[in-house]
């Protein structure tokens, strides 16, 4: 058909608990989309369901040789899907899914994490330089030279 | 049952200890809690230092109340699931966290989604001295709200129809 558009491929990634729970309650924006959802923990992959899963390892900025080792992984995972979009909700590995998916033309989204009620997190103040839809879930933290906020996740 | 979980990457003392003498104290024996690795060790409660996401959805499931730290993993299945929760915000000043946004967290989730949030020790003791009375908050859906998902699915569309 004419009009028929091409389904877009997705990378949702983010790592453990809420950052994952909370990347999960945002599904249904990824309808009519190829989503791969990639997370820290082989036990979330029963989350998803039949939907494509990668397992990613955790980083944090504490521990140097295991955030190389996670981005990595994630720098790898980009450069074999390709993807059209990445989204993320943090912490991490979120932050380098969003940072590799831009360098190689995907557009990407921060969803900054509902926990961050005062101020965004560390990842979410570094990506907004470059994202292409920056999100707080909190209106009082947006503004028109910072995220914007469609609303949140509860 | 009554679970305690105190999320997967530091423990929680202060919490686990308030949970154990209190339970000593009142003869509660149905207390199971997640404690994190290397902390203090309960001597009142069953405890588990992790647990794997499908254990973790059984505990959570067949408990009645859930305490926990103030992670939005627990809170949001909490008030998913309709089931009481009661949190206490690890402080990063206490080395119980990386950073100190469990706070605000707490403080915002007790405003937006009525949480029961004890900020310190003797609150949690008062709160667990009244755990009967705890009430299940806000009660949420299964996915974000509308207007999130669909300022995601237009932008989403909007690459779509440029590919």
């Amino acid at each position: 058909m004419a009009n028929q558009v091409k389904r877009p491929k997705v990378l949702a990634i983010a790592s453990g608990g809420g950052h994952w729970v909370q990347l999960l309650r945002l599904r249904p924006a990824f309808e009519g989309c190829d989503v791969t959802y990639a997370t820290v923990r082989d036990g979330y992959r029963a989350d998803v369901g039949k939907a494509n899963f990668r397992l990613i390892r955790d980083g944090n900025r504490w521990n140097k040789i295991a955030v190389l080792r996670s981005a990595a992984g994630i720098l790898w995972l980009v450069l074999t899907l390709r993807p059209d979009v990445v989204i993320s909700t943090g912490a991490a590995p979120g932050f380098f899914g969003v940072r590799f998916g831009k360098w190689m033309g995907a557009k990407v989204i921060w969803v900054d994490s509902v926990a961050n009620a005062e101020e965004l997190s560390m990842s979410g103040q570094k990506a907004g330089a470059f994202v292409d839809l920056w999100l707080t879930q909190w209106p009082h933290l947006a503004n028109d030279n910072g995220p914007k906020c469609f609303g949140s996740v509860l | 049952m009554i679970f305690v979980t105190v999320g997967t990457d530091l423990p929680f003392d202060r919490l686990v200890r308030v949970v154990d003498s209190w339970a000593a104290e009142t003869g509660r024996d149905d207390v199971f809690a997640q404690i994190g690795e290397g902390g203090w060790e309960p001597s009142h409660i069953r405890f588990t230092n992790f647990l794997q996401p499908p254990e973790f959805i059984e505990r959570f499931n067949s408990a009645s109340i859930i305490i926990s730290h103030a992670g939005m993993g627990t809170i949001l299945s909490a008030l998913h699931h309709g089931k009481p929760i009661l949190v206490m915000p690890k402080r990063a000043s206490l080395r119980e966290h990386r950073n100190e946004h469990q706070l605000a967290t707490a403080r915002h989730m007790k405003e937006m989604a009525s949480v029961n949030v004890a900020f310190d020790e003797t609150e949690l003791r008062q709160q667990l001295d009244q755990i009967h009375t705890l009430l299940p908050s806000r009660q949420i859906g299964t996915h974000a709200c509308n207007s999130l998902i669909r300022g995601l699915k237009q932008f989403i569309g909007g690459v779509a129809a440029k590919l």
